[in-house]
């Protein structure tokens, strides 16, 4: 796509484009070029200089226990977000497109957990299932429950997966609605014509067109479990316990920040920015094939 | 509708409220939380209902706060909000502008860079970023806490998708008027632009209101602290210290804008959502 007009002048160009390279070049390009550089490097144990180590930072952490193992949480963490969030949403979704009164009072009532800070909504969750003052773990440990995500880690991830996904239905449940109502009505009703009942509707007409709204949602569900949801474990359960709630982006930050370990730090940050890399790539291939849809 | 609806009809809307009430939850149970006393709260089951300690614990937390008054955070957090909106809106309109509207060499090179921001978020560049801030002494400022976060790719890819639309005549039309670029830009393509920016302003506010990480690293003086980052610092870590009420009143106000931006801005807060996932 190219403009068939466009102006003469020599200059004005990119004095209109200097701001936003001036800030791009200072704020982006120089720190990760400072993080490609700084895990090939392994500063000494003082902090005085540095020694040119090749790659051994990332063969270093690919024998780590603890990276690997926070590869798995991360794995475990965004299929969970991901699964829950978007399964509630879409029932939510389905069942407001249906019922004809209250709609959009519905939609109002259901959009504003995406104005909350992944923080907030961690205090928040944290407010209710905090074992010794949370009023839900009260009533689930008057239930039986044996309930203390400060030491069970299970039980944590089951925590931090609540809060992330909470955060995440409002954003997933407008898409879903969007894509629910951009079905033709007249397919439905053919369908109902034909005598087919609700659910056989849903798996084989409005399930399979809203395929390309699902996918959207799937990739950027993925990105939000992968890097917005540092907020909701720094304030629920700080990684813990042990490493248990420990994701990818957390530990960057646990290790360059907390640990000091730069080295290892910045090759964490090369990694994720592959990771990051990948995930645009595969978005923008499919908004380029979601035109035929 | 498809067919006529009875019972199934009273039964997705129960389905519904039940699912409302279970999302609102946290947030009412928040808000029940800052009308309490702190005693209340720490011998659990706390009353589900507000008690008579609004106008106590909202005042303290506003003047007194635990590590620095709220209201000054409610103020940084403001500040930040309002300067990484417009900051992004005006240099992503300004860099579209030339992407589009003219031909130079480089073009595509400016592109791609910008482009390339997609895919390094802050979070994955934290250390290094720091280190640049740092150096430049940007510590505990506003200029620090906004100026790394405004150069944002979504918001030319926005921009220029919209300038794409714009039919060539106007510029023809200008042209034959004697208009330059400057004056096209001014008087046509920015008023052409209002619901768009409009749109992405409300985004643009709640994704800076809502940062964590960023404010978490250099503000490390109470008084420079955004609300959202701030009360990770207020939460109590043990039950005879700290201020429940007082936090929980601090998490209402820290949510209180952006859900009023997102409830009375609905039209434009779902537009800016789909148009900036484009």
């Amino acid at each position: 796509m190219e403009k068939r007009v466009t102006f003469d002048n020599r200059m004005l160009p990119y004095l209109l484009l200097a701001p936003q390279l001036a800030v791009t070049i200072v704020f982006f390009f120089w720190p990760a070029g400072q993080a490609l550089y700084q895990s090939l490097l392994l500063p000494d144990p003082f902090g005085l200089g540095a020694r040119f180590v090749w790659f051994s930072n990332f063969e270093y952490l690919f024998n780590d226990r603890y990276y690997l193992q926070s590869f798995v949480t991360t794995a475990v963490f965004t299929f969970f977000v991901t699964l829950v969030s978007m399964s509630v949403a879409l029932l939510f979704a389905v069942m407001a497109d249906q019922v004809i009164k209250g709609a959009g009072a519905y939609k109002t009532l259901l959009i504003w957990p995406y104005a909350v800070a992944p923080a907030v909504a961690g205090v928040m969750w944290l407010f209710m299932f905090q074992p010794s003052i949370g009023v839900v773990a009260f009533y689930m440990k008057a239930m039986g429950i044996d309930w203390n995500p400060v030491l069970n880690g299970g039980q944590a991830m089951t925590l931090v997966i609540l809060a992330a996904a909470w955060k995440q239905i409002s954003y997933n449940f407008l898409f879903f609605l969007a894509g629910l109502q951009a079905i033709p009505k007249s397919l439905i009703e053919a369908a109902a014509i034909d005598g087919a009942g609700k659910w056989h509707r849903f798996r084989t007409i409005i399930f399979p067109l809203l395929s390309p709204t699902t996918f959207f949602l799937l990739v950027v569900n993925i990105v939000y479990a992968f890097f917005e949801t540092f907020g909701i474990i720094h304030t629920m359960t700080a990684g813990g316990p042990g490493q248990s709630t420990t994701i990818l982006v957390y530990k960057v930050y646990s290790d360059g920040f907390v640990g000091q370990d730069l080295g290892s730090s910045a090759a964490q940050s090369v990694i994720l920015m592959v990771v990051v890399g990948i995930l645009t790539v595969i978005q923008f291939r499919f908004i380029e094939r979601r035109v035929h849809y | 509708m498809v067919e006529k609806q009875g019972f199934g009809t009273i039964l997705m809307h129960a389905v519904l409220i039940i699912g409302i009430a279970i999302v609102c939850f946290p947030i009412y149970l928040t808000f029940v939380g800052s009308t309490l006393t702190h005693f209340e709260i720490i011998r659990p089951p706390m009353p589900l209902v507000p008690g008579p300690h609004f106008i106590d614990n909202y005042s303290e937390a506003l003047t007194a706060g635990i590590t620095a008054p709220v209201g000054r955070m409610l103020l940084n957090s403001f500040v930040m909000a309002m300067g990484i909106a417009i900051g992004k809106i005006a240099i992503s309109i300004l860099s579209a502008y030339a992407i589009v509207y003219f031909r130079f060499p480089f073009r595509m090179f400016a592109f791609w860079a910008i482009f390339m921001t997609l895919m390094l978020p802050v979070e994955v560049r934290i250390v290094p970023t720091y280190e640049v801030v740092a150096s430049l002494g940007m510590l505990n400022s506003y200029t620090g806490l906004i100026l790394p976060l405004i150069a944002s790719a979504t918001a030319t890819f926005l921009f220029r998708q919209f300038f794409m639309t714009v039919p060539d005549e106007l510029v023809e039309a200008a042209r034959v008027d004697g208009a330059g670029p400057l004056r096209f830009f001014k008087d046509i393509l920015l008023p052409l632009s209002v619901t768009n920016i409009a749109a992405l302003f409300v985004i643009l506010f709640i994704y800076g209101w809502n940062q964590f990480l960023w404010p978490l690293l250099i503000t490390t003086k109470p008084e420079m602290n955004t609300i959202v980052m701030g009360l990770k610092q207020m939460m109590p870590t043990a039950d005879d210290y700290g201020n429940w009420p007082v936090t929980m009143a601090a998490a209402t106000l820290a949510v209180l804008p952006p859900v009023a931006v997102v409830i009375f801005m609905q039209r434009l807060f779902v537009k800016g959502l789909v148009e900036t996932e484009k």
